[in-house]
């Protein structure tokens, strides 16, 4: 089966609520038939409006959206065989769980004994066979959110969207329901749109994640570039822990520039944004990066002052005040060897210039 | 196993229940101090006082209370002939003592409400019974008028002796008990009550109705409108609220009336010619407008308070899942509102079931409601024991439909915000 990749296509999609600001600005963004994507951004930064002219609810201001070759803006939401999964569930709270999951095949009008067939497989795929007769609200928050889910889905539409469907849960459920909807998506490679501000979700679950912010796509790649190569700051602050300097280029040649800091020294970085001398920039490391007792050949090895430690379990997180940067943070693996990490030890740094990036300043 | 709950000993060996009750004393008879006013207060106000109007409704003592002789010797009296000398003797010494205390007049009122046509012989007798010699007073009673001599007028004494009575009920719909002890109907044309009851229960329903109409639209609107909007549609709604009744009653009926701004506006319109302006108010379609939209509120609100809990998403969960929005309106928000449909339409019903002012103002003839009737009866008649039992068969009334809507929806599912 050839996958179409254009399967989704945002072309060129501008969206404004009140005529003065755009929500969503320009945003071209292509979705493979299959894929896993999720949109992850801080609140307001336009993805759930996104997810929104997709799903019908809201109308682009400006372009179009393409499912599968047909542009969709004058189809109405339930027409456009799309399922999806909100936020509080949105499960009709007037109906037993069967009916709920009912309802799309019997608007459909699919006949019965179909209909019991699929209900009862939407239902064992999320494992909640016995619960059919249940009232949406004798059920727990888990459960009523796996119904949402399998009613999405029992209806086998071409896309489901999942608009933060985890937020209301507590952190275990969260994390064995991100598995769950992993596994539903593998088994039936249903094509799902995934809307979080949580990124430790979307890199759990995704095939490629779109981090939003101020209405743009800010980087659109796989979760394991997304943390390691970071093609912007905001991007590096708003995934996963980062450590930052800003600085000036004083050196620069393809693999490698020199960043002087406000404090006078001066660092190697990997020049991703950078271009020329005299450019401001922000270097990016990420914590795990950065080691203690680095050996000789690591191009940065500075001194350091421990300011805070902090005790994580299976690590250490050791606050350092270095090179005017007090706020730096390294992850240390805790094991017996690790006994000299003390308030107020100084200690060596150093790390690759090549994990160190330089990035656009803010 | 309660036994084995009983054996629960505290660990000073008090046992647990005793324990807990001692432990909840002081808060349960702070909590009843606290209740106590109010509690004294609805009891004053409202069970005495309600409790003893509608008791006036059985009570039927005032006669026997007056006659008390007569009663007596008509113990003995079959029914069937003219009475012996010992009642009429008695009747003449009872009335003898009401006309001296100047209390006859009552005597005459009460059974003028058994048999027509009392009220003047017993003025009759007053006068004429000054001037009785001593014994025989069955002759000189039967002289005084032939009314007297017709044995129908004395079994409608006698039919007053008992000291409770239901036939004010009965009266309440058309019906009496006749000399025989039947109960039948009036004759046709006396026949008030009963089209003032279908009459009532035909506006209350269909003023229901209109409310559900009109208020459905209007609460999704309030519920669903950004917060701007319906905020100021909210005091739209509220502001005929906290008018008074009255000054809307009569609103309409400057607007209502034949000349007024209504009927000017559909000549002015060509709708109607100028000679020919409909009656839009003294009957029942006053009574329909005026009532509806004095009510309206008492629908909007617990509408608008129940839509209000209906997440917006549920809807659109209902079109993502690929209902129309027709279908999904009465699949889904419609029978979500269903509890509100039943606290707005019991409370429009109730109320209009007991409407008395507006019928009063803008009813005329043929929109007047039985309230009306119950405070003509309070008023100008002064048949209180009528008229408490008229509202009492209005409250049993209300009782039923609160009972039926019970069976058909569930009180539970009632949501008043």
């Amino acid at each position: 089966m050839s996958k179409n990749e254009q399967f989704v296509r945002f072309d060129k999609v501008d969206k404004s609520y009140d005529g003065k600001v755009l929500v969503v600005k320009d945003l071209n963004l292509d979705i493979a038939e299959g894929e896993f994507i999720t949109m992850l951004g801080p609140s307001g930064s336009g993805k759930t409006t996104c997810l929104m002219m997709l799903a019908g609810f809201e109308t682009p201001t400006n372009g179009e959206i393409f499912l599968e070759t047909n542009p969709i803006s004058n189809i109405p939401p339930h027409k456009r065989g799309i399922g999806m999964v909100f936020q509080n569930y949105a499960l009709f709270p007037h109906m037993t769980v069967y009916e709920n999951l009912a309802f799309p095949l019997k608007v459909r009008k699919v006949p019965k004994d179909e209909i019991d067939k699929k209900v009862d497989k939407a239902l064992a795929m999320v494992s909640l066979s016995e619960f059919g007769q249940r009232m949406p609200g004798q059920l727990s928050g888990g459960q009523q959110q796996r119904v949402a889910v399998a009613r999405a889905l029992v209806f086998d539409p071409k896309v489901v969207l999942m608009d933060e469907p985890l937020g209301a849960l507590d952190k275990n459920l969260r994390e064995s329901m991100q598995y769950e909807i992993k596994h539903i998506h593998e088994s039936i490679g249903v094509t799902v749109v995934y809307v979080t501000h949580d990124q430790g979700e979307a890199l759990t679950m995704s095939n490629r994640i779109a981090v939003f912010n101020d209405g743009k796509v800010q980087q659109l790649s796989s979760p394991d570039k997304l943390y390691e190569e970071p093609v912007n700051s905001f991007v590096a602050e708003f995934i996963g822990e980062n450590n930052t300097f800003a600085g000036e280029v004083t050196d620069i040649n393809k693999n490698q520039c020199k960043v002087k800091l406000g404090n006078g020294t001066e660092i190697l970085a990997n020049p991703i944004r950078v271009k020329a001398k005299g450019e401001k920039t922000i270097v990016s490391l990420r914590p795990e990066r950065a080691i203690i007792d680095p050996k000789e050949n690591m191009q940065n090895k500075h001194k350091g002052k421990i300011e805070e430690v902090i005790y994580h379990g299976d690590h250490t997180r050791v606050r350092v005040n270095m090179l005017g940067n007090s706020e730096f943070i390294l992850k240390v693996p805790n094991s017996s060897a690790r006994m000299d990490i003390k308030l107020g030890n100084e200690i060596n740094i150093g790390w690759d210039s090549h994990d160190c990036r330089a990035l656009d300043p803010k | 196993m309660s036994s084995e709950t009983k054996k629960i000993l505290t660990t000073d060996g008090i046992p647990l229940e005793e324990s807990l009750k001692k432990s909840e004393r002081k808060n349960k008879i702070k909590a009843f101090l606290l209740v106590a006013p109010l509690l004294f207060f609805l009891l004053i106000t409202y069970v005495f006082p309600i409790g003893e109007m509608l008791f006036r409704s059985i009570d039927d003592r005032m006669v026997s209370k007056m006659l008390p002789k007569t009663y007596v010797a008509m113990e003995k009296w079959d029914g069937k002939e003219l009475p012996s000398e010992e009642v009429f003797e008695a009747f003449y010494l009872d009335y003898k003592i009401l006309v001296e205390n100047k209390t006859a007049g009552k005597l005459s009122t009460q059974l003028n409400y058994e048999k027509n046509g009392f009220k003047s012989v017993l003025k009759k007798l007053a006068r004429k019974q000054k001037k009785f010699t001593e014994g025989n007073y069955k002759e000189q009673i039967m002289a005084v008028h032939k009314r007297w001599r017709d044995v129908d007028y004395w079994r409608a004494i006698k039919r007053r002796a008992p000291e409770y009575s239901y036939s004010k009920y009965l009266k309440g719909i058309d019906m009496y008990e006749n000399e025989d002890g039947n109960i039948v109907q009036v004759s046709e044309d006396r026949r008030i009550h009963r089209i003032l009851w279908t009459r009532t229960l035909e506006v209350a329903f269909f003023v229901t109705v209109f409310c559900f109409l009109m208020a459905y639209p209007i609460a999704y609107l309030l519920a669903t409108l950004p917060m701007k909007y319906s905020n100021l549609l909210m005091i739209c709604v509220l502001l005929p609220f906290w008018t008074s009744l009255l000054v809307r009653t009569a609103s309409w009926m400057i607007l209502l009336q034949q000349q007024g701004i209504v009927n000017d506006f559909f000549v002015f319109t060509g709708l109607v010619a100028d000679d020919n302006r409909p009656e839009m108010m003294y009957n029942k379609t006053g009574t329909y407008v005026a009532m509806t939209q004095i009510l309206l509120p008492f629908m909007v609100l617990p509408l608008y308070s129940v839509m209000k809990t209906i997440s917006p998403s549920l809807m659109r969960a209902g079109k993502s899942l690929g209902g129309t929005p027709f279908v999904t309106f009465f699949k889904i928000y419609f029978p979500l509102t269903i509890p509100g449909i039943g606290a707005g339409c019991l409370l429009v019903f109730i109320l209009a079931i007991g409407y008395y002012i507006t019928p009063a103002l803008v009813g005329g003839a043929s929109g007047t409601l039985i309230s009306n009737q119950i405070a003509f009866h309070m008023k100008s008649t002064l048949d209180w024991s009528f008229a408490s039992a008229m509202g009492l068969m209005l409250l049993a009334g209300v009782l039923a439909v609160y009972w039926v809507y019970n069976k058909l929806v569930g009180i539970d599912n009632i949501k008043l915000g």
